[in-house]
């Protein structure tokens, strides 16, 4: 790991504007993932804020019936909040699907979002990599692609995100707010969160330098069968190979965003009108565009097969 | 006091308020190499104090001591072990504020006046805690490197299903969670076992959770 200073923020504004104007300065939450990068010399920062002691770690309710989850609530409080359980269960079922007790205690909701891909070759500094290093190329086309993406992908890079949490936020429209160096606040929709990799994989939101998430709101319940189906090669522990959170209603229709096959959770709100049809019309419209590899082809299929099981369980319910 | 950090203490000669302060004039091990950031901010270390199994320490630690190397390196209480340094085995598990965390994935200096439980702060030989006794009755390991981690994985667990934390294999998310096998497994999944000791694991916490699996 490369050496650093630290220090602890106490009002966001005065962390927002310190992270732009400190030349290699990171904001670090839970560190489950930062401190991971770090000790592979992936991710180099020179200075780190920690934002533990922001008071952003409550959940409340909205003006509008909705929730607004404190950036620094842990994913085993959020997953375990009454309110969540009870009119988000997607998110609940999502949050507990993800990594495991342990890191789910520290993990936090923005550090979630803004973790990194798990790409074999992002992770191993010998490999070309243009989301690691811009302009080396990218080892996964050619090499072992079978955990990467299938659609949203291009050229320069094929990489998933790995959230689950992200995925029940994409279904149920969650929204991202955020405090910049100069005070200002703006929210933003989680659609637009994620950027597409295109010839610039190593930008990966739309957060602007030194920009600090303090929130995200979901709108008021949405009612219907929530569920939040992972498959993975292990049962537990284990990044997911296709994730869907769904949304459904008894009369066919419903939400659906996939993981585990694009670098942002994967929703075509124009693919859902096709859900009345059943799995196939749906996936076939949401992955119209698919570029899979030799190695990933078969995640195509398993969307397909995977949505089938969710509107399945749905009518079971 | 017996002062786990005497060593460190007497070469530097600095004692601060009947606490140890251990300046560390070393990188922590397999770190790489250093390249200061900027200051002397760096070479001088961070201070943080924090309560381990009771007893307040206080050190100066270069910032990129996680709390495993601190517990391990610095106040040499060496129960906690490492087995992958990436959060992905839970040998390093220990109990933070009453909470199960892999001590590996976080930095020492953050935190600041928190109360960790390691291995040793559970029981003693003379006294064991229920989990260890229960693992020792059930042979619930082979080689034991995981051991530490998976009791002080188990015993949280106890507490986050008594807190009605829900799991991924809870049939019902609004309803308290039970004290089931199932239940038990998917919640230590955090905690690898390279031997396979897997099932004098589930009965040893089985039989300190008071459940009949
Ligand atoms: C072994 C293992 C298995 C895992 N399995 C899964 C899994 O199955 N599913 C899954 O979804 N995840 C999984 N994870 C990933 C885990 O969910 C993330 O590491 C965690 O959510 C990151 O949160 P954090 O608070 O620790 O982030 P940190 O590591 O603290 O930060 C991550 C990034 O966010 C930035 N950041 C943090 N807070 C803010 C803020 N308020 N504003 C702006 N930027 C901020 C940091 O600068 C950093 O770049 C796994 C991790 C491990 C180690
Ligand atoms: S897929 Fe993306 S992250 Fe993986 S090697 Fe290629 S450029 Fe890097
Ligand atoms: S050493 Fe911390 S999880 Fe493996
Ligand atoms: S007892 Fe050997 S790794 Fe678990």
């Amino acid at each position: 790991m490369r050496s650093f200073t630290y220090e602890r923020a106490s009002l966001a504004q005065e962390a927002a504007a310190k992270a732009q104007e400190t030349p290699g300065a990171k904001f670090i939450a839970g560190g489950t993932n930062l401190l991971d990068l770090m000790k592979l010399e992936i991710e180099t920062p020179q200075h780190l804020i920690d934002v533990n002691g922001l008071k952003f770690d409550k959940i409340e309710k909205t003006e509008d019936g909705g929730l607004r989850i404190g950036a620094l609530v842990r994913n085993t409080a959020l997953a375990a909040d009454m309110r969540v359980r009870r009119d988000y269960g997607v998110l609940s079922r999502a949050l507990l699907a993800g990594a495991s007790g342990q890191l789910r205690n520290k993990a936090t909701t923005a550090g979630n979002l803004l973790q990194r891909t798990r790409c074999p070759y992002f992770y191993d500094t010998n490999q070309p990599c243009n989301k690691r290093t811009p302009g080396s190329g990218c080892a996964a086309i050619a090499g072992y692609s079978r955990q990467l993406g299938v659609i949203g992908v291009s050229e320069a890079c094929i990489a998933t995100n790995p959230s689950d949490m992200a995925v029940a936020m994409r279904a149920l429209d969650a929204e991202v707010e955020t405090i910049d160096a100069a005070g200002r606040t703006r929210k933003i929709p989680i659609a637009d969160f994620h950027r597409l990799p295109g010839d610039r994989p190593d930008l990966e939101t739309t957060l602007s330098s030194g920009e600090l998430i303090t929130a995200v709101t979901l709108p008021p319940p949405l009612r219907g069968t929530h569920i939040y189906k992972k498959v993975r090669d292990r049962a537990s522990y284990a990044f997911a190979l296709v994730s869907v959170a769904a949304v459904l209603q008894r009369d066919g229709t419903g939400r659906l965003a996939v993981g585990g096959v694009a670098p942002k959770p994967w929703r075509i709100e124009k693919a859902e009108a096709e859900l009345r049809g059943g799995a196939k019309p749906f996936s076939a419209r949401l992955l119209a565009d698919a570029k899979p590899t030799n190695e990933n082809a078969f995640k195509v299929t398993l969307v397909e097969r995977t949505v089938a099981a969710v509107m399945h369980e749905a009518r079971q319910k | 006091m017996a002062n786990p950090v005497e060593s460190e203490v007497s070469r530097r000669g600095v004692l601060v308020g009947g606490t140890a302060t251990a300046m560390i004039g070393v990188l922590p091990s397999g770190q790489g190499q250093a390249q200061p950031a900027s200051s002397d901010a760096v070479r001088q270390g961070f201070e943080v104090s924090f309560e381990v199994n009771g007893k307040p320490y206080s050190l100066q630690l270069d910032t990129r001591t996680t709390l495993l190397d601190a517990l391990r390196e610095h106040i040499h209480l060496t129960g906690s072990k490492k087995g992958c340094d990436h959060g992905q085995c839970g040998a390093c598990t220990v109990i933070v504020n009453g909470v199960r965390i892999n001590s590996c994935l976080t930095l020492a200096v953050m935190h600041q006046d928190d109360r960790i439980t390691t291995i040793e702060g559970l029981g003693t030989p003379e006294q064991l805690h229920p989990m260890q006794a229960a693992f020792i009755k059930h042979d619930g390991y082979q080689c034991g490197y995981c051991t530490p981690g998976q009791i002080c994985s188990a015993v949280a667990v106890l507490d986050e299903i008594k807190a009605g934390i829900p799991s991924h294999v809870s049939a019902d998310l609004t309803s308290p969670p039970e004290l089931t096998n199932v239940e038990m497994r998917e919640r230590m999944s955090g905690n690898i076992c390279r031997c396979g000791a897997y099932s004098n694991i589930a009965e040893a916490i089985a039989e300190a959770a008071g459940s009949k699996t």
